[in-house]
């Protein structure tokens, strides 16, 4: 890295939810950082507190202390410079919007003018390989390409951050590892900074430089696992070297053993 | 051709049994030489010769332009305070008592107190109209409002879609088809008390001329006012259908998608 600050930056974060009675300490304390230009991959057992996380860091629920940075300013609300991508493609675009419009209406609230609008939407539309499907409606599309219409719309954002919660934890096998490919070259292409969350330990090892391993709530750091696997990698050839199967033991082992901690815990 | 055929099918689906009746009645009625129920025809005869002549600008523009007015208040009113109250609970606790105890208001029991207040002049039925059929399209509304979806909400916030935008690229495209439903059931009630209001005391309009022909004992003029609210009815739900068709094309489609 040479940029002497990180882009985002989590600070003894601290989530409880409180309701009647009841106290949840969803996330306990976590720190980390991401450098501009990582693809860093989050994974934990279910219950790690991730979907708590992704909000913290989108700007969507405030924490109960610490806090998170971006580009050095401390999120309050959703952060301008960061796109979101959710895992319910079907339940985050405009059905009443054709693709094209999906993709515009962001650029729109940011007063982007029209001439660079459409620019920016037919790029995207291309870099997913959907240019053909701009003035579809989402809904008359399959749920992978639904699923690259919201990337498309992330990418026209031109966000310093695409953060990604579980997004094709929907879709199957084979479209999966298409959208896999298709994010790691956006990343490489266009320099985003990633943050992808998943539960699919083989598929963080696979996309990311970096894996953040989260034990179970309250929710703590509890491996950063360096993925020094060489570009570039393929579905083919990377998953069966010797590193791939020692980082995805190595990242199991972990999540067993946030899962054996938290039995215990409960116990 | 088989485009052609198709039309020419559904047309005849559509039109088969009004027609049927039609005959039925035409020559059922034919030597009726009941008071009550005059031939077909004699009411045709009178329709003709009152609806297409005076009666149009007397009575059917006056009722018509009244129940567009009251109807386009209602779903203003409706509309923009059902989003109101949908987007905020706090508001809703406050206004819900008030609200339930408006609704149970019958709206032709207005009608002698709004006489009082309004006079007899269009305010008064306008009013009527409103009080009327702002309720399910206010209802649906709030309804539609509070069941939107949070995780396009949350994509809302995330890309700095807010305030003004998204209420209208959102919140309210979101709520549309329950907005939509409430709109044809406060249509219906629109006419209704559209005849409703007039029959009480006006000089003009389609409830004041049925009610003068039966109490001057017209009565294949009374029933030919019948007809013509009827078809004012019909057409209205068939002018709302392409108004449906055009704002809810999407949703129409995506539900035709879920259902195969």
């Amino acid at each position: 890295m040479t940029s002497e600050k990180p882009l985002v930056e989590v600070t003894h974060l601290n989530k409880v939810y409180e309701s009647k009675g009841r106290r949840v300490e969803a996330i306990g304390d976590l720190n980390f950082a991401v450098g501009t230009g990582d693809f860093v991959c989050i994974v934990g057992p279910s219950g790690a507190g991730k979907t708590t996380l992704l909000k913290c860091l989108a700007g969507l629920l405030a924490p109960t202390s610490g806090s998170v940075t971006v580009g050095g300013s401390r999120v309050s609300g959703p952060p301008e410079s960061m796109a979101v991508v959710f895992q319910e493609y079907g339940r985050s675009l405009f059905p009443w919007k054709t693709v094209r419009g999906n993709i515009e209406l962001p650029l729109r609230a940011r007063g982007v003018p029209a001439s660079e609008r459409e620019a920016r939407v037919t790029d995207a539309l291309e870099a997913v390989g959907l240019a053909d499907a701009g003035d579809a409606y989402p809904w008359q599309l399959s749920g992978g390409m639904q699923q690259r219409v919201a990337i498309a719309r992330a990418v026209a954002y031109q966000p310093d951050v695409l953060l990604m919660d579980e997004p094709f934890a929907a879709v199957d096998a084979q479209t999966r590892a298409d959208l896999e490919d298709l994010v790691r070259r956006l990343w490489r292409e266009r320099g985003l900074t990633v943050i992808f969350v998943t539960h699919d330990i083989e598929e963080a090892v696979y996309l990311a430089q970096r894996v953040l391993v989260l034990s179970s709530s309250p929710t703590y750091v509890l491996d950063d696992v360096a993925v020094g696997i060489p570009e570039p990698r393929s579905q083919v050839d990377t998953r069966v070297t010797p590193q791939f199967g020692e980082l995805r033991t190595r990242v199991y082992a972990g999540i067993q053993r946030a899962k054996t901690n938290a039995a215990k815990a409960s116990a | 051709m088989s485009a052609v055929l198709g039309f020419l099918h559904r047309a005849f689906v559509v039109l088969a049994l009004p027609v049927v009746l039609f005959v039925l009645w035409y020559v059922t009625s034919s030597s009726s030489t009941s008071f009550y129920f005059p031939p077909l025809r004699t009411i045709l005869s009178k329709f003709h010769e009152y609806w297409l002549g005076d009666g149009f600008t007397r009575d059917i523009v006056p009722s018509v332009l009244r129940l567009l007015l009251g109807y386009a208040l209602s779903c203003v009113v409706g509309v923009a305070l059902g989003v109101v109250l949908g987007l905020s609970r706090r508001v809703r606790t406050a206004a819900e008592p008030v609200l339930e105890f408006l609704r149970a208001i019958p709206p032709p029991v207005l009608v002698p107190v709004l006489l009082l207040i309004a006079g007899f002049g269009s305010a008064m039925k306008v009013t009527v109209i409103v009080t009327g059929s702002v309720w399910p399209i206010l209802l649906n509304t709030v309804e539609g409002v509070k069941g939107i979806d949070p995780v396009l909400d949350d994509t809302c916030a995330t890309y700095g879609i807010t305030g003004w935008r998204r209420l209208t690229q959102f919140v309210v495209p979101a709520a549309m088809p329950q907005i939509v439903a409430g709109m044809r059931t406060g249509l219906s009630i629109g006419i209704i008390l559209m005849v409703i209001s007039e029959m009480f005391a006006a000089t003009s309009g389609l409830g004041a001329a049925i009610i003068l022909f039966q109490r001057s004992f017209a009565i294949p003029d009374m029933w030919s006012g019948v007809l013509v609210l009827g078809l004012i009815g019909f057409g209205l739900a068939m002018l709302f259908r392409v108004f449906e068709s055009a704002v809810l094309g999407w949703y129409e489609g995506l539900k035709g998608l879920e259902r195969q």
